[in-house]
């Protein structure tokens, strides 16, 4: 059978199990989307580059299957970058094509050429310019297991006009020969030995569980392992969600606005079982300070994790739920009501943490504006079982990240690794797409809110009833936290407008139902309001309270001993944290 | 500039023949910060292959996060680290130096002495060459130095693992190991 390249791309992703490709046509990648018509593939037309980029994000992050972009050359190619990069940084599965001039004339500054591939040579897993269209089965085949397999990641084919047009002699590969390619899936049994019995030497073990979980469907196997061990468990921004919010063992996030149990614990800890996380900066605030007293076991893919920021007292490289489950194997095994009775205390200790520093904010007081930790629990108390929370990068990201419940994996869609400002409209948009039983909620901010928010145009154009919370401060809220806390409250470039946009007039434009709420009477009313309709995107402007900080908070260059809690509640002077802290250390 | 120094790691870096393999391997390199002294490439015995080699500060980042990095690109099959006693390793270097008068007669007297040859004859200079093991050229080049050198052009060390007679010389690094 002989089909021209661009046919072939299409077969070779229907082949591939695709059933839906985010994207926007122009000049170079115009023959591919012209047997697009005769495919089965659904094409989600975004208005900009970008939005596609992210809702394929969205789409992987929900589902845990590839999610698929393309997009033309040039411009197209370099608004695409970020959500590259977003992925790359958040390991998730992503394969990307974008058109290409011409291979007859690459090199010659055509219209629209731009080097894609070296450009997006340092944010992708990897990345293929085709040369002829014969090769197209195999790139494409080779690029979903590269994006899929080991560590997750964003694959980008670049794809030359002239090849496109190219014919070529249908086939496709039954096999992948990547020499170089080979990811250690099986981690050692020595050394899963070898950590079971650390594990068992422990009195002040902590899990720190990462998005790595999610990536390797771990989440039961964490589940059981916890159980089995009982251990306390912290999930990473990126992990959260795999393990249940809801469960006794769970302190909830660690970091920088971390909650002051989970960052204490591990602080405090004398062996740290990290689970498919990496150690960022965010989560051990000033590394030479960070968990001074723990062991490290470490369990990831990606064996460049093991020994780049924190020592491995004992490195596994693999898959994140095969190994979990060797040392619940490993871990039975061995004779462990000593290690029980051992971490009594520890436990102890750690309940009167989690009963004694609860998240905590100042209640509203009647005439100011909303708080927005209120709005973000009257979301979470109304939302159904199994609700897709997404969110854009700041102050409400890390409010949604402490307040919601998450108790379900791949619930929770936000832009962790490279903070992207304006994830959450498309990603939600893109979750949706992939999961269109679940609710799904973005909480936003306004200023993320305004850099993509156009995507709500190609939500309402082919029926993606998401629901954006937006809390609107007013504010580039966390630069304002920053300027307050850390520039002596001098202010620069941080004010936007509470009704520049006019939100609810500009999401009616856009096709969705637009609600403003100024009350906090009137939040509940809102948010039932918003849930019963599932025939169009909502977008609820909240007026919140600018002044509302995020805390707990480790302020940057510090060690983790130095967590600011912030408010707390009646009765408990803030200096009985000081003397916790210092007694903590010994 | 000598190459040869005491911080200088070589790694040998077999990598599939493909377009923009080099790029890679260098863009990792520059994206995080790792120092280059010096870096080869050329075709192996088998096209579809080439081999890197490439040495680099060690001081810049550990040969372990080097390695695994380099592990990470996918047209990356092996890399071997050789360590100076257990490689052979050679480099070839090209100068013009200026040869006029009496330091004509005592340039080629010490090309002579380093048993390097004189490739190219000028009025006023002349273009000397020499091949060897990295340390014999910076003493080659420190020594060429008081003639005036007017170019000069190393082509970067080219290494393998010396043949094995007893115990294994050679530390391999197999790929995705703990």
């Amino acid at each position: 059978m002989s089909l021209t390249g661009a046919q072939a791309l299409i077969k070779s992703l229907e082949c591939q199990g695709v059933d839906v490709v985010f994207g926007l046509p122009g000049g170079a990648i115009l023959p591919v989307y012209d047997p697009l018509i005769e495919s089965s593939l659904r094409h989600i037309l975004v208005r900009h580059e970008q939005g596609a980029g992210h809702m394929a994000e969205g789409f992987a992050q929900a589902t845990g299957r590839p999610g698929v972009a393309m997009v033309t050359s040039g411009p197209a190619a370099t608004n695409i970058v970020t959500p590259i990069a977003n992925a790359y940084m958040d390991s998730t599965p992503l394969v990307v094509i974008t058109g290409q001039v011409a291979y007859s004339t690459i090199g010659t500054d055509a219209f629209q050429e731009i080097d894609t591939v070296g450009i997006t040579r340092g944010i992708t897993k990897h990345n293929e310019l085709v040369s002829d269209a014969a090769d197209i089965p195999r790139i494409v085949r080779e690029a979903f297991h590269i994006a899929t397999t080991g560590r997750p990641g964003p694959v980008l084919i670049d794809f030359p006009k002239d090849v496109a047009n190219q014919q070529m002699d249908w086939y496709w590969p039954d096999q992948i020969d990547l020499p170089g390619y080979k990811p250690n899936v099986k981690g050692h049994p020595r050394m899963i030995r070898e950590a079971a019995s650390m594990i068992a030497a422990a009195k002040k073990p902590v899990i720190y569980a990462g998005g790595g979980i999610l990536k390797a469907n771990a989440s039961s196997a964490l589940y059981r392992f916890a159980e089995m061990t009982g251990i306390p468990v912290v999930t990473t921004l990126m992990g959260r969600g795999c393990f249940p919010d809801s469960h006794p063992l769970c302190l909830g996030m660690p970091g920088m606005h971390g909650n002051y149990t989970a960052v204490t614990a591990m602080q405090e800890s004398d062996l740290l079982i990290a689970l498919g996380s990496r150690f960022d900066d965010r989560v051990t605030g000033k590394l030479d300070g960070f968990a001074p007293d723990a062991k490290v076991i470490h369990v990831d893919i990606d064996p460049a994790e093991m020994n780049k920021v924190r020592f491995a007292d004992i490195p596994i490289v693999g898959d994140a739920r095969q190994v979990i489950e060797e040392l619940c194997v490993a871990f039975s095994r061995l004779e462990t009501d000593e290690f029980a009775r051992n971490i009594e205390p520890w436990l102890g200790r750690v309940r009167f943490w989690k009963e004694n520093y609860p998240l905590h904010y100042e209640p509203h007081v009647s005439g100011d504006r909303l708080k927005p930790q209120s709005v973000i629990e009257a979301l979470r108390d109304s939302a159904p079982d199994g609700t897709i929370l997404a969110s854009g990068v700041g102050q409400h990201q890390m409010w949604a990240s402490q307040y919601w419940k998450f108790d379900q994996p791949n619930t929770w869609i936000n832009s962790g690794g490279l903070g992207t400002m304006g994830y959450a409209v498309p990603a939600a948009i893109g979750a949706k797409v992939g999961c269109p039983d679940k609710m799904v909620w973005a909480v936003d901010g306004d200023g993320c809110f305004q850099m993509t928010a156009q995507e709500l145009v190609t939500a309402a154009a082919n029926d993606i009833p998401v629901k954006i919370a937006i809390l609107n401060n007013t504010f580039l809220g966390m630069v304002r936290q920053w300027q307050e806390m850390f520039y002596d409250e001098r202010y620069s470039q941080v004010y936007l407008s509470p009704d520049l946009p006019n939100y609810v007039g500009w999401a009616e434009s856009m096709g969705c139902v637009g609600i403003r709420v100024d009350e906090p009477d009137s939040v509940q009313s809102a948010i039932d309001k918003a849930n019963e309709i599932d025939d169009r995107p909502v977008v609820v402007d909240f007026r919140t309270d600018p002044r509302e900080k995020v805390f707990p908070m480790v302020p940057s260059g510090h060690t983790n001993w130095d967590i600011e809690v912030g408010p707390l509640p009646e009765g408990l002077p803030k200096s009985s944290i000081t003397s916790i802290n210092v007694e903590g250390r010994g | 500039m000598p190459t040869a120094h005491d911080n200088a790691v070589t790694l040998s870096v077999l990598v599939e023949n493909k377009a923009g393999v080099l790029a890679r391997v260098s863009g990792l390199f520059a994206r995080r910060g790792y120092n280059i002294i010096s870096l080869a490439v050329a075709p192996t015995e088998d096209e579809a292959f080439s081999r890197i080699t490439i040495v680099y500060d060690a001081r810049s980042a550990t040969v372990e996060q080097v390695v695994k990095q380099l592990f990470k690109l996918i047209n990356v099959i092996r890399i071997d680290e050789l360590e100076e006693k257990q490689a052979i390793e050679r480099e070839l270097l090209l100068a013009t130096v200026r040869a006029e008068g009496n330091n004509r007669g005592r340039l080629m007297e010490l090309v002579q002495i380093f048993e390097g040859s004189i490739v190219d004859v000028g009025y006023n200079a002349l273009m000397v060459m020499l091949a060897g093991e990295p340390r014999r050229l910076d003493d080659f080049e420190e020594l060429l130095r008081p003639f005036g050198i007017e170019y000069l052009q190393r082509s970067g060390r080219i290494a393998l693992a010396q043949l094995e007679r007893s115990a294994p010389r050679l530390r391999s690094v197999p790929k995705s190991a703990s």
